[in-house]
């Protein structure tokens, strides 16, 4: 098929940045979106001028690397994908496509497609772990889990850290990312010593990179590509909360040995 | 010649690291903090490392060219991490588990290091759960196991098809706990182009930002290679895009032994290939196997629809000829016996390179429903690829490139050639011998990560002198020099040819004659190639751009520099090895279709040294010496 590609060219984050347009002959069905942009690639490289900078790796929906708002879509038009999941197959000969790159103040862009997600780890440093040294963890037998619980645990910790949530978020919200992880390590029975920490830290550090606050709209997990609901974003308000009155209360005293 | 010194303990082999650990110096907490680590890559063993390193007392610097340290490739493992845990009562334990890894590995690994990881795989699985790994459990709360190729235990842990995320989740967050306590200082976008040797002892690395394009020297005491494998010398394999040989090919040639370059894993079940524009292969988990039965039709160039083929017009292969393991053989064998099947024109789907993997009778045994439960992220996966519906016909497999067991040479305390250069998880060559088992990988690098080298890199700061030194030292400046003088040989040549376009061609000639099977005149072929297209690559290349900012061809073209010049050395190591053994198939040695070993002549660990620019590198031998178990040909039957 040919189509014709407008794609997001900004040589560094400080200089200006327009949509270029190129076209691209002999696109089969069976190509990913991120082959299209090697082919796409190799001609401009063998035509003297810089290729597209885009991020990628595994290409197979883990990394979390790849970030293209395609048609104004967070990855897409294919649910439960990441840009390397999606195939030509989404796309007919003649198609207009637009790519840009995630589009969020507390994700600076590097250079044409490329953004810093830096903002994510930052958040993750502020509590999203549990505090144990390696070595002296008991046997994993010992702590039950319960199979339901574990399964709604492990639907959060799913999370690939792309940032398709926050590109498609109209107030740039990290909620359903931040909302993940808290859910993630709250609903296990290791996570609970930090829970409130976790929670308190991890929120503070979220407004303090400047995303903006959630209103419920859900475009977040509808461009997921895990498909992680915005049960967690529920779970982390109710945590901040509960975590917010306690912090309140002057601390029971304790036995001092 | 390199004296190898594998420095492996003495007494039984039960008590080898035990003892290690007793006579191993220790560093006091007060005297950590004044020394300095360097961790290049984090992933499971580089984190994990980095990780524990810094939670006892050492200052760490942690290198990554991601923009996270949660995006190296270990994320993308999917089965699952073996553990000696015996939960399962069924006839497990460290020693079943170190004869299956040495067996599994055709009698090429070293015993003394495949039994310490046999021993600590138990406290790995402890570990994750205690950091909030969400491995899979069964309805009473306890954890759940799955089995895996080539071992008739269910020793296998697994968080649905994303373990080696959740375990890579579990390694970052103490990552970022560290970085946050400011033990770690983390370095993002850093590609370590070199390592810096002073007075014998590596003492740093040289760094490009890849944002900037600043090149940087880092100091430091010892430093850790947890760089990954090589696989992507094919092109086309499973391995992420960015996955390379730079850092441990460098390190190489500053003295760094690699070792068994050739043996290189091709996964049995991975989607085939689609067609030239095809950037990589996605592997379909061999946890498949536990309910997939692979066959093709028993007649040549059948081209009915799978469902129109009955039952016994079917060949269920690797059920006929491995009836004890059945399905679950290892990968090497089940990679060769695909491909035999297709040599013989009996492969399906286009150009007849593909082979059937069938839940059909798993459906009808178990229900949709638990196939979903058990494998629903892999097969929507490959609907998204193929576009056809595995849970209504069988999913189309090939062999592919997968993993790499050789790498840099290291000793018991995954020392390097070069003192004070650690190696650890698949960059170097310790474990797996000629053939990795299925969830080994993951195993094997959070073992070194967590239980291995917070000990032995004590032992090494405890007991040598280090000089002081700093980045103005003439070794650090001559490689920085050098470094720039190759970025702007690169961007000077304004050649006709791409960097993909060299990488892929090169590709090409190693899957032709360093691939699933290798004979004496494929392999002389592929050397005189190889040379050819390293001519071309440096006065034909075009690279676009500045070396002065994010610069993804530059970037390129480094590794694919370095990928030629691997590849040379597989070919040769692959033709010297005058045997077949594990993932190293010479057709010229094979008795009824097996691979026959020679372990009169080859039961030695080949570490190559490095000789010069243009010079062949030298070959050194270290001999497996086998006291625990019986060397025996490798039977699945």
């Amino acid at each position: 098929m040919k189509l014709t590609l407008n794609v997001w060219r900004q040589p560094a984050s400080q200089a200006a940045g327009k949509l270029e347009t190129y076209t691209l002959d002999g696109v089969s069905a069976d190509m990913s979106f991120l082959e299209m942009f090697d082919m796409l690639n190799e001609q401009l490289t063998e035509a003297g001028k810089e290729p597209v900078a885009f991020a990628h790796d595994c290409r197979e929906g883990i990394c979390g690397s790849c970030a293209m708002m395609i048609n104004g879509q967070a990855h897409g038009p294919w649910k439960g994908a990441a840009t390397c999941q999606l195939h030509m197959r989404a796309f007919k000969d003649g198609d207009i496509i637009t790519v840009e790159p995630w589009r969020a103040s507390p994700f600076p862009l590097v250079k044409d497609l490329v953004v810093n997600r830096g903002s994510f780890d930052r958040i993750i440093q502020a509590g999203g772990f549990v505090s144990v040294n390696t070595g002296g963890a008991r046997d994993a037998n010992e702590i039950l889990i319960g199979k339901d619980i574990l399964e709604e645990s492990m639907d959060a910790a799913a999370c690939i850290g792309c940032g398709a949530c926050v590109a498609a978020c109209p107030n740039a919200s990290a909620s359903l990312f931040t909302g993940a992880k808290i859910s993630h390590l709250g609903l296990l029975p290791q996570g609970q010593p930090e829970r409130d920490k976790r929670a308190l830290a991890m929120v503070e550090q979220m407004d303090l990179e400047g995303f903006g606050h959630c209103t419920l709209t859900g475009e977040c997990q509808e461009s997921c590509p895990k498909e992680i609901s915005i049960d967690v974003i529920k779970r982390m308000n109710r945590d901040y909360l509960m975590a917010s009155a306690r912090r309140q209360e002057p601390r029971a005293a304790t036995g001092s040995g | 010649m390199l004296e190898l010194n594998a420095k492996i303990p003495s007494g039984p082999l039960e008590q080898k690291w035990e003892n290690h650990r007793f006579n191993m110096k220790l560093v006091n907490p007060a005297n950590k903090r004044k020394h300095h680590v360097i961790v290049v890559g984090a992933g499971l063993a580089g984190g994990a490392a980095a990780a524990t390193m810094a939670e006892l007392g050492y200052n760490v610097s942690c290198f990554v060219f991601h923009d996270s340290p949660r995006r190296a490739h270990s994320i993308a493992a999917q089965g699952g991490i073996n553990a000696a845990k015996n939960y399962q009562n069924d006839g497990d334990s460290v020693r079943r588990l170190f004869y299956d890894t040495i067996k599994g590995g055709d009698f090429r690994a070293r015993e003394a290091n495949v039994y310490r990881l046999a021993q600590v795989s138990v406290n790995i699985i402890d570990q994750c759960v205690a950091q909030g790994v969400p491995f899979a459990r069964e309805y009473g709360g306890l954890l759940a196991n799955r089995s895996f190729g080539g071992a008739q235990v269910s020793r296998t842990f697994y968080a649905r098809g994303q373990t080696g995320q959740q375990l890579l989740l579990g390694a970052y967050q103490a990552l970022e706990r560290q970085i946050g306590l400011k033990k770690v200082q983390m370095h993002t976008h850093e590609e370590m182009l070199d390592v810096v040797v002073i007075n014998g002892q590596a003492r740093g690395i040289i760094t490009r930002n890849l944002l900037t394009g600043k090149i940087e020297s880092h100091v430091a005491d010892a430093v850790v290679l947890a760089t990954g494998g090589y696989g992507n010398v094919f092109f086309l394999s499973t391995n992420a895009k960015y996955s390379n040989v730079t850092a441990s090919w460098r390190a190489h040639k500053k003295g760094a032994a690699f070792a068994n370059p050739c043996y290189t894993q091709i996964h049995p079940t991975c989607i085939p290939v689609h067609g030239e524009h095809q950037s990589k292969l996605t592997l379909m988990s061999e946890s498949l196997r536990n309910d997939g039965r692979v066959w093709v039709p028993k007649k040549q160039g059948d081209n009915r629809a799978p469902s129109a083929i009955p039952e016994n017009e079917r060949d269920y292969y690797l059920e006929r000829k491995y009836p004890s393991f059945g399905n679950l053989a290892p990968r090497d064998i089940s990679s060769r016996a695909a491909k035999e099947a297709c040599d013989d024109g009996r492969g399906v789907g286009p150009g007849g390179l593909g082979v059937y993997l069938d839940f059909a009778d798993a459906i009808k045994r178990l229900g949709k429903q638990t196939i979903a439960e058990r494998y629903g992220n892999l097969f929507d996966m490959y609907q998204r690829i193929t576009d056809e519906n595995p849970y209504e016909q069988p999913m189309r497999i090939y062999p592919a490139v997968h993993y790499t067991m050789g790498g840099l040479w290291v000793d018991y305390n995954l020392m390097s050639t070069i003192p004070g250069l650690h190696v650890a998880g698949e960059a170097n060559f310790s474990d797996h011998g000629a053939n990795r088992l299925g969830a080994s990988a993951l195993m094997q690098g959070l073992a070194d990560g967590y239980f291995v080298l917070p000990y032995t890199i004590g032992d090494y700061l405890a007991s040598n002198k280090l000089d002081k030194v700093d980045a103005s030292h003439a070794e650090f400046r001559a490689a920085e020099e050098a470094i720039r003088a190759q970025q702007n040989k690169f961007l000077g040549m304004k050649g006709k040819r791409t960097v993909d376009s060299f990488h892929k061609e090169l590709g090409k000639i190693m899957w032709e004659y360093c691939g699933m099977a290798r004979t004496r005149e494929g392999l002389s072929k592929a050397l005189e190639l190889i040379p050819a297209l390293k001519e071309e690559f440096w006065s034909n290349l075009n690279v676009p751009g500045s070396a002065e900012s994010l610069n993804q061809s530059l970037e390129r073209a480094g590794r694919v520099a370095d990928f030629i010049e691997l590849g040379e050395l597989m070919c040769r190591d692959a033709l010297h090895r005058e045997e077949s053994c594990g993932g190293h198939f010479r057709s010229e040695y094979q008795e009824e279709g097996e691979a026959k070993r020679n372990d009169d002549e080859f039961a030695y660990v080949a570490a190559w040294e490095y000789a010069g620019e243009g010079k062949p590198q030298i070959l050194n031998k270290e001999p497996l010496v086998y006291e625990n178990v019986h060397l025996s040909t490798r039977s699945y039957k």
